[in-house]
């Protein structure tokens, strides 16, 4: 086996409509048989980029390079890609085997070889026996898996999904999310897809490129992108998270310290690599603080032994609840006056009751949890 | 309790207020009964046609034989076809070019093809009437060629009319659709044929019904742009009425009533009427 190839290189890519930068020097290479997500707020650009990979767009600046040719000014009908959208787009006049067939139709696929593949397809996305229907008498999710079957027959080398499943009840978007990376592992061809859904993106993708004003603010695996995030942006778009500001104290390559008006000293097993004495800000995850009642916590941390005295420890009280089943939310005011927000599993049925409204708590997090981010 | 056995009228049951079948019966009344009396009276034995004499067909043979009469129906029907089919093409061109681009002076372009429907009849006939004199017009051609002058005048005033509805119809066009079957390979020709085509289907039928009715029964822009040997019915039959209204007017216009209705119903046939109806 050889190195993974790029199937998408894209290279300096810009896109301007008249003064807006939709999208600004981007540079990605996307590689064969990966789930490729571009996960980013509306108006981040996101959309246009996937546009410009079909080539409903063409960049400003820049060139697209699809499996080692140049299709900067190729036109979309002769890219060796397809795409799903966002609404579907299944021809309401046709049935789902004509929808299905249309492309192979155009390509000047024989009728025998067509209605093979069509059915094929159809199985594929388990709309077997489908063939007759017309799509106002399917659902949502019905009319998204024949738009994925008329792309998929096409034996595209990338699919191109814009917001998948932004139209679909939870119920189904999870169960969607299973099944597209089942059938991107069956038919081995690269996904690209466009989210806002962080959810959809860390469940679904091999690599995430998170996108921010046009510019990719973090390219990495679902993990590491929660785990480490690169800025501050990255870190409050993917997941909950709360941010302190700080001066880097101590900063060597096995232990870093920030000293946070908010929160406290916060101590770090590793070094951050950061000029001393700079500002900087800290992230801390809410499922990483855990909650004890005053007195209780210093026996759990001293067992802990990871921080020195003094450090990754908080005091607060609590001004806000909110019960959601699998966990319970607190928000909690700190001594400084700051907020913070805390999650905590509720491992046995009746956990939730162990906190309430103005308790007076303490927090303590472990030195690995912390993350300095410095942009 | 039997005497209370009707279910009282819900708030919403329209169709079940006494005010409202009054209302609808008075509209179908005022509508219909003019035409079915109409149709009644041209099997009527009578010259004078004002009162019911008996029943007879001999008007109908009568108007059938009426060459001049004939040769107006003629004219009106090749007339509406030429015009159904150059409006249909100018309109659906102008509708799709008016939804599809941005151009400077869009609005103006707009506008001034929705003049002819906006402008007195009476005016645009009196307007084509010194127009094609100015210009000359030839108005000794063979048949059909004579017709030309009201075909146009006529070609001008509907094709605003497909445009309208056709361009209404594409409001309702998902340009996601466009872009799938670009994606999947079609060419611009292609997608038209395939995706656009056949979504501005039924607008482009009901401009058809409409433009065709519109030619068939205009009288006011005709009447101005006709020449002595270019009389259509609508002519025709205004200048039967000014001598007196006879049956023979009656079975005329009855033929035309139904040849309508036929046309219609096969028009809506072929499309269904649902999707007429609902621009979706």
């Amino acid at each position: 086996m050889s190195d993974p190839q790029p199937i998408i290189q894209i290279r300096n890519v810009s896109k301007r409509f008249g003064k807006v930068t939709a999208v600004d020097n981007v540079n990605l290479d996307i590689m064969a048989g990966e789930f490729f997500v571009l996960l980013g707020p509306s108006g981040c650009g996101k959309t246009t980029l996937l546009r410009m990979i079909a080539g409903f767009e063409l960049p400003t600046e820049g060139q697209i390079i699809i499996d080692g040719v140049d299709v900067s000014d190729v036109p979309p009908n002769k890219r060796p890609v397809n795409m799903v959208f966002q609404s579907y787009a299944v021809f309401p006049h046709m049935s789902v085997a004509d929808n299905v067939a249309y492309g192979l139709k155009i390509r000047g696929v024989g009728r025998g070889e067509r209605e093979e593949r069509v059915r094929e397809a159809l199985e594929l996305v388990k709309l077997g026996g489908f063939e007759d229907r017309m799509p106002d008498q399917m659902s949502g999710g019905q009319r998204q898996r024949v738009a994925l079957a008329r792309s998929l027959v096409m034996r595209p080398k990338v699919l191109l999904l814009d917001e998948p499943l932004s139209a679909l009840d939870a119920k189904l978007r999870a169960q969607m999310q299973f099944e597209l990376s089942d059938l991107q592992d069956q038919v081995g061809i690269t996904f690209v897809t466009v989210t806002h859904d962080q959810d959809e993106a860390l469940s679904m993708a091999s690599r995430i490129a998170v996108i921010n004003k046009g510019e990719v603010a973090q390219l990495a695996g679902p993990s590491d992108l929660y785990e480490f995030p690169a800025n501050r942006f990255v870190a409050d778009f993917v997941g909950s998270v709360n941010i302190f500001e700080g001066k880097l104290t101590l900063d060597e390559p096995d232990k870093a310290a920030v000293d946070c008006p908010g929160i406290g000293k916060v101590y770090l097993n590793h070094g951050v690599t950061g000029p001393h004495g700079a500002d900087v800000w800290v992230a801390l995850r809410p499922e990483k603080i855990y909650l004890h009642v005053p007195g209780e916590g210093k026996a759990v941390r001293a067992a802990a032994q990871d921080a020195p005295d003094g450090h990754n420890f908080a005091r607060g009280v609590i001004k806000g609840m909110s019960y959601l089943g699998d966990i319970t939310l607190y928000e909690i005011k700190l001594d400084s006056g700051e907020m913070i927000r805390v999650s905590r599993p509720n491992l046995s049925r009746h956990d939730q009751e162990d906190f309430t409204w103005d308790d007076r708590v303490s927090m303590h997090w472990r030195a690995d949890s912390p993350v300095v981010l410095l942009s | 309790m039997a005497l209370f056995n009707r279910t009282p009228v819900a708030p919403l049951e329209y169709t079940r207020k006494t005010w409202m079948r009054g209302w609808v019966g008075a509209t179908m009344f005022f509508l219909y009964a003019p035409l079915l009396i109409l149709m009644i009276f041209s099997f009527n034995d009578s010259k004078r046609n004002v009162v019911w004499k008996g029943f007879t067909l001999k008007y109908y043979e009568k108007a059938m034989n009426n060459d001049s009469l004939v040769e107006a129906m003629v004219n009106s029907l090749t007339i509406a076809g030429l015009a159904t089919v150059f409006s249909l093409v100018l309109g659906a061109l102008a509708a799709v070019m008016l939804w599809r681009f941005r151009f400077p002076f869009k609005g103006v372009v707009e506008g001034t093809m929705s003049l002819p429907i906006i402008v007195p009849e009476i005016c645009l006939g009196v307007a084509f009437l010194i127009f094609f004199a100015k210009i000359e017009w030839p108005t000794d051609l063979p048949w059909p060629l004579n017709l030309s002058a009201i075909t146009i005048a006529h070609i001008t005033f509907c094709f605003p009319f497909v445009a309208m509805v056709v361009r209404s119809r594409l409001e309702s066009f998902n340009k996601e659709e466009e872009e799938a079957a670009k994606d999947l390979g079609a060419s611009e020709w292609q997608t038209f044929r395939d995706i656009l085509l056949p979504h501005m289907k039924p607008g482009l039928i009901a401009g058809a019904l409409l433009s065709f009715s519109l030619s068939l029964d205009d009288f006011v822009i005709t009447f101005f742009t006709s020449g002595p040997d270019t009389i259509t019915f609508p002519v025709k039959v205004y200048s039967m009425v000014r001598f007196s209204v006879t049956p023979e007017v009656n079975a005329a216009s009855t033929i035309l009533i139904i040849l309508t209705i036929v046309l219609t119903a096969v028009a809506l046939k072929l499309q269904g009427v649902k999707a007429i109806a609902e621009s979706h």
